[in-house]
């Protein structure tokens, strides 16, 4: 048995996990493995898929964060002094586009998964399409309001209106330049697709469907909540 | 497949250019030091603006000539005007929050430790983690051109403290002098510090989950590394909300919305809507600010002291040469402030008409991040018991640490208590609790961090003497300024008055202001004995090996500075916990986390024997 060669005035127990060491393993077990955490095993000198899929959650996070907020915001601002704005009939329509966009998005995927890729380059680009169709509404959807006499500034209700429309939209317009850049990869190698082309779909993909389910969301709030 | 390379391969060469060096590097060591170098100015900036605040509380009326030349418009023939006092506050807030305490521990330190400690060859984005840097440089340049450019020549920027509440931070220049141009530089300033903290906390979370090497599990990470990352959590989820909320009150003041401005609001004798400058506005809710600013705000809080937290534990055990008391137990701990510091911001707002029932929410969800806070507190302890400390400057500052954190958390179990804080509120004794528990604390927890790690990244070690006198003079001067303030709060005095001899009942205070003034002049003082330490260690301290503290994690596996690719192309492999010391039957008093089991004797045998 080796001599004792610590600092510390007490030696553990044997059986007590003070801290680890080959005599005393501690809470960490022993071993390149580690204890049974995730992670760890192979050393990651590269992102994989998965690390991406990760990171565009974390930044979903952040941005769903910032939606909720503003969310907190609009419905604290109290019904009593919220004047009534009627919904504007072009936001019912574009919020019926973005959700054949996501339709569209995943016909793309499936077609891609059955080696269609021809297919799956249409329906992409039908998606693109269509998004810049809910952009368009959008617009109009302001036209709308301007009609009724509503504008960005006054009373806070009709600049929520132009706010959240506002900065989803600058929100979409990421995930447009996105698309156009998942496009122009499939056109490049549209033999098969490389890793890259495929990982940037994934993340294209979790980025359009939440944009889509956070007008979803602002929609309702601005229609329900008033 | 194709065999298409990745980006996030950098099996990088180190760049030749000066530029691709040494500004625009993608290498996280040179973006940690420049965060760190950012913030080594912003914090002179923040003390030269507390050193004026002391000149005019504990001399009022007295003339500095020195004041007059400099600020012909704030403090005319010498003496301060009240809104140069304000504008002093604000600055002072803003610079040390934002660009001192969030910058340093967590972008510098954070980016250039975070991936040696888990093995990694750099960040997993370099080129979001150089943006990072260089957009958060962009706002310390508009918050420094909110004190050239603040629209008054009285002022050096708003007058509304870093708080910024509405309606006085969303009305414009009729709200007072600095609140014009001023406020607007405040809010960009803001937005875009916004922005930069969210790209590091991105790189930060993806780069611990992705890129540690082989056997680094999450339970096998210094406590650092779970101190960034918990930070970067915090970060990533709170900033989004400040950045909405600013947007919002970037419009109100330039676009003519009301989301933060009541009704019938009248200001300078002018009531909205009757004046060009003060147009007309409906049906905001000013309240609805405060929500947004503190949600931010109390996780901020968690942001600037949580990294010095995994500093402490990491410097307290290298230099008692004992394990971390409770592992496991301190990761939780991190992880439950964080948590907890989601749901506590309304204890910021107890005097804004809450109902009495939320405010008792409040309390008590405060009141339990006592738990986690005395969890870590009686761990550091359990730590130090019975150990043969080697009282190095860094473990100096390191136990420094843990007493303000306790003498600072203290006081903060008294404002968590609605019934309490309604008295207390807004007086110094808040001053001197976050003072304390978070400015002082975290900085003591950079100064630790500083002295043990300046050795692995210059591979200097720097002036051990220096750096007790450096210690001891700090310790004592922060106590003598803080600990005072308290007492006047209990008083009663007002924090943010620009004087307060005009109240009988505080002029019998005057000998203690007195007495902090000149504690802070003389800590301020001893602050240069650290900046000359710094840079006379670079060029002269002594040199250090790869491992100068005994130490056990992946940092001191590699070279004194650590190559470019960190590991010189080796990919370490991680064998055990981080903090392996005193362990019976090892050679060492210390296992470093790369011995394998057979490289260390006895140790396997051992092993056997018991499995």
């Amino acid at each position: 048995m080796a001599t004792r060669l610590t600092g510390t005035k007490a030696v553990p127990k044997k059986g007590t996990q003070a801290g680890g060491g080959p005599g005393f393993p501690g809470p960490n077990g022993k071993g390149p493995r580690g204890n049974g955490w995730k992670g760890g095993d192979e050393p990651k000198r590269r992102l994989s898929a998965a690390a991406y899929r990760i990171t565009i959650w974390v930044v979903l996070a952040a941005i769903l964060m910032m939606f909720a907020a503003l969310s907190g915001v609009y419905l604290l601002s109290g019904r009593d002094r919220l004047q009534k704005v009627g919904m504007p009939r072009m936001f019912f329509l574009s919020t019926a586009v973005i959700l054949a966009s996501s339709y569209s998005l995943e016909r793309a995927k499936r077609s891609l998964r059955l080696g269609r890729q021809l297919h799956s380059f249409r329906w992409a680009e039908t998606t693109l399409l269509l998004g810049g169709i809910f952009l368009a509404c959008q617009l109009l959807g302001w036209r709308e309001l301007r009609a009724q006499g509503l504008y960005f500034s006054g009373q806070p209700h009709s600049s929520f209106f132009y706010f959240f429309t506002g900065v989803h939209g600058v929100h979409l317009l990421g995930g447009i330049a996105a698309l156009v850049y998942l496009l122009t990869r499939m056109r490049q190698k549209l033999a098969p697709l490389s890793e890259k082309t495929e990982i940037t779909g994934q993340v294209v993909s979790i980025y359009w469907h939440t944009m889509d389910g956070v007008w979803l969301w602002l929609f309702l709030l601005l229609l329900i909540w008033k | 497949m194709s065999g298409e390379t990745h980006e996030a391969v950098h099996r990088h060469e180190p760049p030749k250019s000066f530029i691709r060096k040494y500004i625009f590097s993608l290498d996280h060591k040179v973006i940690g030091i420049q965060y760190i170098l950012l913030a080594l100015a912003a914090v002179l900036v923040g003390m030269t603006m507390s050193l004026l605040m002391r000149l005019n509380l504990s001399w009022p009326g007295t003339n500095w000539p020195i004041l007059g030349t400099l600020f012909p418009g704030g403090a005319p023939n010498g003496v301060m005007n009240p809104e140069f006092y304000l504008s002093l506050v604000t600055m002072h807030g803003t610079i040390m929050v934002f660009f001192v305490l969030t910058t340093a521990p967590q972008g510098g330190f954070g980016n250039y430790f975070l991936p040696i400690q888990i093995g990694a060859d750099d960040m997993a984005f370099p080129f979001l983690n150089m943006m990072s840097f260089w957009v958060t440089f962009i706002g310390f340049v508009v918050i420094l051109a909110a004190i050239f450019f603040s629209g008054a020549p009285s002022t050096v920027g708003p007058i509304g403290g870093w708080t910024g509440y509405a309606p006085l931070s969303a009305l414009g220049q009729i709200a007072g002098p600095g609140q014009g141009m001023g406020m607007n530089l405040w809010i960009i300033s803001i937005a875009i510090f916004c922005v930069g903290s969210l790209l590091g906390a991105l790189n930060f979370i993806t780069t611990l989950l992705n890129m540690r090497t082989r056997g680094m599990s999450l339970m096998r990470m210094p406590l650092t590394c779970w101190a960034w990352f918990t930070t970067a959590v915090l970060a990533l989820l709170s900033f989004p909300v400040l950045l909405g909320g600013g947007i919002l009150l970037l419009l109100d003041r330039l676009a003519g919305t009301s989301f933060f401005i009541p009704a019938g609001l009248y200001v300078s004798g002018i009531l909205s809507g009757t004046n060009p400058n003060f147009p007309l506005h409906t049906g905001g809710s000013p309240i609805l600010w405060q929500h947004l600013f503190w949600f931010f705000g109390h996780p901020e809080v968690y942001i600037a002291i949580l990294p010095g937290m995994g500093a402490t534990s990491h410097i307290l055990a290298t230099f008692a040469r004992k394990p971390v008391f409770g592992y496991r137990a301190m990761v939780f701990a991190i992880f439950a402030i964080g948590l907890l510091g989601f749901f506590v911001w309304g204890h910021h707002m107890f005097i804004s008409g809450m109902s009495p029932y939320s405010a008792v929410a409040f309390s008590i969800l405060t009141l339990s991040i006592g738990v986690p806070s005395a969890v870590k507190t009686f761990n550091w302890i359990g730590t130090l018991w019975g150990a043969r400390i080697r009282f190095t400057s860094a473990m100096l500052f390191a136990i420094g640490f843990v007493s303000l954190f306790v003498a600072g958390g203290i006081s903060g179990l008294l404002l968590g208590q609605s019934s309490l804080d309604l008295p207390m509120h807004d007086t110094y004794i808040v001053l001197g609790h976050f003072h304390l528990v978070m400015g002082v604390a975290s900085i003591f927890g950079m100064f630790a961090a500083t002295y043990f790690w300046f050795p692995k990244m210059f591979g200097r070690f720097m002036s051990e003497r220096l750096g007790q006198i450096h210690f001891w003079i700090t310790f004592v001067g922060v106590y003598a300024i803080f600990i005072p303030m308290h007492v006047m709060g209990l008083v009663g005095m007002p924090r943010r008055y620009s004087s307060f001899t005009e109240y009988e009942f505080l002029r019998t205070l005057h000998p203690l202001v007195l007495f902090v003034s000149i504690a802070a002049i003389i800590t301020i003082a001893a602050q240069f004995i650290f900046y000359f330490n710094l840079i006379w260690s670079l060029f002269k301290g002594k040199k250090a090996g790869d491992n100068p503290w005994e130490a056990t994690t992946l940092e001191w596996s590699t070279a004194s500075p650590p190559p470019h690719d960190n590991f010189a192309g080796i990919v370490p492999t991680v064998y055990r916990g981080p903090y392996e010391f005193a362990v019976p039957g090892a050679p060492n008093d210390f296992v470093m986390q790369t011995e394998a089991d057979a490289e260390v004797p006895g140790g396997n045998g051992h092993a056997a024997h018991r499995h």
